[in-house]
């Protein structure tokens, strides 16, 4: 009878110690968001949207610029890193146990440590030298960086794929190439949309690599070889201003349009995703 | 009656672990084959080594040949998709594929390989499930997933979505032990029609199943074939004492 009690105190313990454990860990997250909301929200505008970006200190103007950079350079980043990165998964997932996988997985590994600011360097050295601050250099800085994020998830998404399954699709005469194609990685592309998730939200808030590579701008994307701003950029750009009053809530309110931004392409990937039957 | 199978001299390997030995056989046309053996024998890599299903793992090797209709399906120029293609298989547990729906189950194979002529699907699929003796019972919710339905309903969709394909021969791995009586005994049944049209190999656990199912049986043992005949010899007059043994369960 006693140990039962026991048993039950330690229980209680236990689930009390990791309720503390959860709220600890999500006050600070709560309070970015409310803090972000309630800061960002009296600076929305019409304006903030979709006007040029002011010089610092001067009222007016908005974010405009910006938006429509990160969205440019976090789509071609995508376009180039997505496609990398679910092959390479598919390649590492299917031979597993080949030499050029291991190589690759090690690889992989180192790649998704490697500090940002170091690609940045990278972009800066291979692409800019050759071409100039530009819309592409931002963009392969960032694909560089989804890449392994997008590659380890997928792996680990297809492993998961039940070996009965493919098996199934092979002994109807599927060929293996299209049956890891189309059923194993219908199986696996709730994992991988999260993997892809990950990577964009990530890359959609870099500032460091786009500090060497798109170098910011104030001005409407003028192409792809060309300067541009971002989002990130703008708010760092604004939270340095000597001018608080009028750039601190801009900046507040770039912060809150970017974590809008990374809230839509959630929703969407994961609405594009679902399963069909639950 | 002719030989649709000829199995000879194969022997196959997972990595450096010998599991079946120098196999000979001859399986007819248009009847059950039945292969029965103690677990761990080698019945599942015997059937799966008829359909190249075997060299999908990892570090297994296959030796001998197997004729199917006189031409050896691990001959040089032969494309182990179109192997599958004419003889289907039906796993020991049913694996329907859960993200899609009981008519996309069935036509699966067609779909997967690019058919997408629409009438001539909705056709495949009513005359795949009416042979697997499912349509009535799923006619009215097409659309609903496959992992929805009960195992032995599963289990048909399965047979369903081999004969969809159209081939010759069905090979399957015990397909009632994840069954309760009812549904086992309903798929009994089915194999028994099938075999009117297809050349059916069933590997089972179940002695009575083989002798209700089965024209012919083959005892496997330790990966040997200890004995093939009928099975009204088999089970009334083995020749080896092992079988004898085997079937009178006293090992297995
Ligand atoms: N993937 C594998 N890797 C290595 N060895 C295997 C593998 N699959 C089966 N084996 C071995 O091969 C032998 C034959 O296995 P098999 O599955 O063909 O037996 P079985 O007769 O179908 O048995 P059961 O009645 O239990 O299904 C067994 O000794 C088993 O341990
Ligand atoms: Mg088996």
């Amino acid at each position: 009878m006693r140990s039962y009690r026991f048993r039950k105190l330690e229980d209680l313990i236990m689930i009390s110690l990791a309720y503390a454990a959860l709220i600890i860990a999500l006050i600070p997250l709560a309070s970015i968001l409310v803090e972000t909301v309630s800061r960002g929200l009296p600076a929305m505008s019409f304006s903030l949207l979709f006007e040029e970006i002011p010089p610092l200190g001067q009222s007016g103007g908005g974010i405009g610029p910006a938006i429509q950079g990160t969205l440019i350079v976090v789509t071609l980043a995508s376009i180039m890193g997505i496609p990398i990165g679910v092959f390479s998964g598919i390649y590492l997932a299917e031979f597993r146990q080949s030499r050029l996988a291991s190589a690759a997985r090690f690889l992989n590994d180192v790649l998704t440590n490697v500090p940002s600011i170091v690609l940045g360097i990278f972009g800066w050295a291979f692409v800019v030298v050759a071409i100039g601050w530009s819309v592409i250099a931002g963009a392969i800085a960032l694909a560089i960086m989804m890449i392994p994020i997008v590659t380890r998830t997928t792996e680990e998404a297809i492993k998961l794929v039940p070996l009965t399954i493919r098996e199934a699709a092979i002994a109807l005469g599927v060929p293996q190439w299209k049956t890891t194609l189309t059923v194993v990685l219908s199986s696996a592309k709730k994992g991988i949309a999260t993997g892809i998730l990950l990577a964009v939200a990530r890359i959609s808030g870099e500032t460091a690599p786009l500090l060497l590579t798109i170098l910011g701008s104030r001005f409407w994307f003028s192409g792809f070889t060309q300067p541009t701003a971002a989002i990130p950029l703008a708010i760092f750009n604004f939270s340095q201003s000597p001018f608080r009053t009028v750039d601190l809530p801009r900046a507040w309110g770039a912060s809150l349009i970017l974590i809008f931004i990374v809230l839509v392409i959630n929703i969407i990937l994961r609405y594009s995703t679902r399963e069909k039957y639950g | 009656m002719r030989y649709k199978i000829e199995i000879q001299s194969l022997s196959a390997w997972f990595g450096s672990k010998q599991v079946l030995q120098d196999i000979t056989m001859r399986i007819k046309e248009n009847v059950v084959t039945a292969i029965i053996g103690p677990s761990g024998c080698g019945k599942t890599t015997l059937i799966r080594c008829l359909n190249r299903m075997h060299e999908l793992t990892p570090r297994a090797k296959v030796t001998g040949r197997v004729l199917l209709d006189g031409e050896d399906i691990y001959g040089e120029n032969v494309d182990p998709v179109t192997v599958r293609r004419r003889i289907g298989m039906v796993f020991q547990k049913p694996n329907p594929f859960p993200m899609m729906s009981i008519y996309d189950n069935t036509v699966a194979g067609l779909k997967l390989n690019g058919v997408t002529d629409k009438k001539r699907l909705d056709e495949v699929v009513e005359k795949s499930l009416r042979a697997a003796h499912l349509w009535d019972e799923v006619k009215s919710e097409l659309g609903k997933s496959g992992a929805s339905l009960s195992g032995g309903q599963q289990q048909r969709l399965c047979i369903a979505r081999a004969l969809a394909i159209e081939p010759e021969v069905i090979l399957m791995d015990e397909p009632t032990s994840a069954l309760d009586p009812t549904a086992a005994a309903k798929i009994e049944q089915l194999i028994r029609i099938l075999a009117e049209n297809y050349t059916v190999v069933i590997v089972t656990h179940n002695m009575q199943q083989a002798a209700r199912v089965s024209d012919f049986t083959a005892f496997l043992y330790l990966g040997k074939l200890v004995e093939y005949g009928s099975t009204k010899d088999i089970f009334e007059n083995p020749k080896s004492e092992l079988t004898e043994k085997y079937i009178t369960g006293e090992f297995g």
